[in-house]
C-alpha cells in the first residue's frame, strides 16, 4: 500500500492529464461558467474605483480611487440603508430563528401519528409560494380598509384602528418577518426533526422512569440534541447578516413606507435603474462592493468564533 | 377544552403519565399545533374563498370563512388574457430547459469532485465555493452580461445560474457517500472509463439525489423573477412571476384580450381577477408538491452531512 502511494507522488502533471483528462471534460462547463459569470464581474468591480465611462466601457473609465466609497459613507442613504438592512437582518434572526426549533419541538411531541403528517405538509407549503404571489397576499390581507388579517388584529387591539400596515413605516419589519416566519418556518424545521428522530427511545424510558416530567424530557433529552444543528445554523445566519434578500424587500417597498424598507440590495438596485435621472454605475458598484466584504468578514469572523469555541466550522 | 380533554386520555393510554405537569404540557402541545395549522392554512383558505365570492362583500370584510355569492368572474377573465398564458409558456420553457441544462452541468460536475483519486479536487472546490461568500456585484455582473450580448434574450433566463454551489456539493457528497470507491476501482480494472462509469453506473444509483436536484432547480426557475427583471425587458420572454409582478403588485390593468382599461372596468373586479391569478399562479406547484415531499425532505438530510 505504501509502494503504491509513493510510486504514484512521483509521477508528473502529464500522467494525471492522461489518467483523469475525462474528469476535466465533465468538470469543464461548471469551471467556464463560474468564471464567465463570476470570476470576471470580480474582475469587473474595479468599477467601484472607476468614473463610469460609456464610450470607454467598464475597464476604461479614470481612476478615482476611493471617491465613491467616500461618497457613499458621506451620503444620507449610507445610515439610512445601512440600519435597514441590519434592523431587518436582526429582526429576522431574533424571531424567525427560534420559531422552526419550537415547530419542530411540537410536531415531534404530536402522539397521533395522522395529525402529525397532516400538520408537517401543511407546515411546508407556504415554501413553494413566489415571492411576488407571497407579497401580494400580503397586500390583500392586509389592506388598510376590508384586508381580513388588518382587521383582526384592529379588533383585538394589537395595532390602532387607524393603522396602515401595509404603508407605515414603522410596521414594514413586522410585516417583513411575520410573512418570513410563515413563509419559510416549516420548511427550516424539516433538519431540526431530523435530529430529534436520532434520539433514543430508551433515553426516553430512563428518564420517564427517573420520574422526569414532559417538560423536562423536552429540556434535558431533546433542547441538547438540537443545540450542534442550532449552532451551525446560527453561524450561518450570523454570516449574512448584511444580505437581506432582495427579492421581497424590493415587492414590498412603496413610496410610504420606504424609510424603513430601503435596505442595500435595493438601494444598489435603484442607484443601477433610477426611475428619474441617469444610473450611478460606479456608486452602486462601489456599494456592493462594500457589503460583499463587510458580509466576507463577518463570515470569516464567526467562522473562526465558531472554530474555537465548538471546535467545527464551515471551511 | 374538549380537545385538551382527549390529549389527555391519549397521552395516559400511551405513556401513563401521572405528573399533572405532563397534562399541561401535552394540552399545550396540541393547542399549539392546531393554532399553527390555522395560522399556516388560513390565508390560503382565504384566497380561494375570496376569488369565487362576491368582490364587493371581499372588499367590506364580509367574506371570513366561507365563499358568499359564488361566481367565477376573476378565473373568466384570466382565460380571455393573453399575458398569463404568455407567462405559463415562457415559465415552463425556462423550468423544463434551464433545468435540463443545470443537471447536464452539475451532475458530471459533482461526480468529478466527488472521485477521492482526483487529486485537484479540493481546490476546484475552493474555485465554486469561493463565489458563494463573494460575488462582483450587481453592475459588473450586469455589464458582463450586456458585454456577451445576452441582455434581453431568453438565453439569460435559461443559462443564469447554470450551477449553484450549493447544489454541486449536495450532490458531490451524495456520490461520495453512496457509490463505494472499490466499484470503480473494480470497473476500471476491466476497462471502464469515467465516463462509462457515470453513465452506466453514477447515474443510476443517483436516482434519489437527481430528483432532489430537478426539484431545487425547478422550483428556483419557478420562483425566479430577480433575474427577468435585471436582464430582460422585453414582455413577451418574460415568464410567468413578472407577469404576475404587472398584474398583482402594478396593478396594470387586466382587461378583455388587449389590455388597456375600459370602461366599466371597477376596483373590485380587478381585486377578484387578482386572487384567481394568485389561485392559478400557485396551484400547479402545489398539485405537484404531495409528490415530492419526501425528495425534499431528503435533499434537507443530505445538504445537512456538509453543515
Amino acid at each position: 500500500m505504501t509502494a503504491a502511494v509513493s510510486k504514484k507522488k512521483s509521477r508528473g502533471i502529464g500522467y494525471y492529464l492522461k489518467q483523469d483528462w475525462q474528469l476535466w471534460v465533465m468538470l469543464l462547463p461548471a469551471i467556464v461558467y463560474i468564471f464567465i459569470f463570476c470570476y470576471m464581474p470580480m474582475y469587473g468591480a474595479q468599477l467601484a474605483f472607476r468614473k463610469y465611462d460609456y464610450a470607454k466601457g467598464i475597464y476604461g473609465g479614470d481612476w478615482v480611487g476611493f471617491k465613491y466609497f467616500t461618497d457613499y459613507f458621506n451620503s444620507a442613504m449610507f445610515s439610512t440603508t445601512l440600519k435597514n438592512t441590519f434592523l431587518i437582518s436582526l429582526a429576522s434572526i431574533v424571531f424567525g430563528f427560534p420559531a422552526p426549533i419550537v415547530l419542530a419541538i411540537i410536531i415531534n411531541q404530536i402522539r397521533n401519528s395522522k395529525w402529525k403528517r397532516t400538520l408537517q405538509t401543511i407546515v411546508y407549503i407556504p415554501y413553494f409560494i413566489s415571492v411576488v404571489v407571497l407579497v401580494s397576499m400580503l397586500n390583500v390581507l392586509f389592506a388598510k380598509s376590508g384586508g381580513v388579517l388588518s382587521d383582526f388584529l384592529k379588533s383585538l387591539h394589537i395595532v390602532p384602528g387607524n393603522a396602515n400596515l401595509l404603508g407605515q413605516k414603522q410596521y414594514f419589519i413586522w410585516m417583513y418577518v411575520g410573512s418570513g416566519i410563515w413563509q419559510s418556518m416549516g420548511w427550516n424545521s424539516i433538519i431540526y426533526i431530523a435530529a430529534l428522530s436520532s434520539v433514543d427511545v430508551q433515553l426516553y424510558d430512563a428518564a420517564k422512569i427517573d420520574g422526569a416530567n414532559a417538560w423536562q424530557r423536552v429540556v434535558h433529552i431533546e433542547f441538547p440534541v438540537l443545540v450542534p444543528t442550532i449552532m451551525i445554523l446560527l453561524i450561518m445566519n450570523m454570516g449574512s447578516i448584511l444580505n437581506v434578500g432582495f427579492d421581497k424587500v424590493f415587492l414590498m417597498q412603496n413610496t410610504l413606507n420606504k424609510q424603513s424598507s430601503e435596505v442595500i440590495s435595493t438601494y444598489v438596485y435603484h442607484l443601477m435603474a433610477p426611475t428619474t435621472g441617469a444610473p450611478q454605475f460606479s456608486l452602486a458598484t462601489a456599494v456592493g462592493l462594500f457589503t460583499n466584504v463587510v458580509n466576507f468578514v463577518f463570515l470569516m469572523l464567526t467562522n473562526y468564533v465558531s472554530k474555537r469555541v465548538t471546535g467545527s466550522g464551515l471551511m | 377544552m374538549a380537545k385538551t380533554h382527549d390529549a389527555v386520555i391519549h397521552s395516559r393510554n400511551i405513556i401513563r403519565d401521572r405528573d399533572p405537569a405532563d397534562r399541561i404540557f401535552h394540552g399545550l402541545v396540541l393547542f399549539l399545533s392546531i393554532l399553527c395549522f390555522i395560522v399556516i392554512l388560513y390565508p390560503l383558505w382565504f384566497v380561494v374563498i375570496a376569488s369565487i365570492s362576491n368582490s364587493d362583500m371581499v372588499n367590506r370584510g364580509e367574506i371570513v370563512f366561507l365563499p358568499k355569492d359564488i361566481r367565477f368572474y376573476g378565473f373568466e377573465q384570466i382565460f380571455q388574457d393573453s399575458r398569463i398564458l404568455i407567462g405559463y409558456r415562457n415559465t415552463i420553457i425556462y423550468v423544463l430547459g434551464g433545468t435540463l441544462l443545470n443537471m447536464i452541468v452539475t451532475m458530471p460536475a459533482a461526480y468529478a469532485l466527488s472521485r477521492p483519486d482526483f487529486k485537484p479536487r479540493n481546490k476546484i472546490m475552493l474555485y465554486f465555493v469561493f463565489t458563494m461568500y463573494f460575488s462582483g456585484g450587481l453592475v459588473p455582473t450586469y455589464m458582463q452580461i450586456n458585454n456577451l450580448g445576452l441582455i434581453n434574450t431568453p438565453w439569460i433566463l435559461l443559462i443564469m445560474v447554470l450551477i449553484n454551489t450549493y447544489n454541486l456539493i449536495i450532490a458531490r457528497t451524495f456520490i461520495q457517500n453512496t457509490i463505494p470507491n472499490d466499484l470503480y476501482e473494480s470497473a476500471s480494472l476491466d476497462g471502464c472509463s469515467h465516463f462509462r462509469f457515470f453513465w452506466s453506473i453514477v447515474l443510476p444509483l443517483s436516482k434519489a439525489i437527481i430528483s432532489v436536484e430537478i426539484l431545487y432547480y425547478a422550483v428556483f426557475h419557478w420562483n425566479d423573477y430577480f433575474n427577468a427583471l435585471i436582464y430582460t425587458s422585453n414582455n413577451d420572454i418574460q415568464p410567468l412571476q413578472m407577469v404576475l409582478r404587472r398584474i398583482l403588485l402594478q396593478n396594470e390593468a387586466f382587461a378583455n384580450g388587449n389590455g388597456g382599461v375600459q370602461g366599466g372596468y371597477a376596483q373590485s373586479s380587478a381585486d377578484q381577477v387578482k386572487y384567481a391569478v394568485i389561485i392559478v399562479s400557485t396551484v400547479p406547484i402545489l398539485c405537484v408538491y404531495p409528490f415530492v415531499q419526501k425528495y425534499f425532505e431528503k435533499g434537507v438530510m443530505i445538504g445537512a452531512v456538509k453543515g
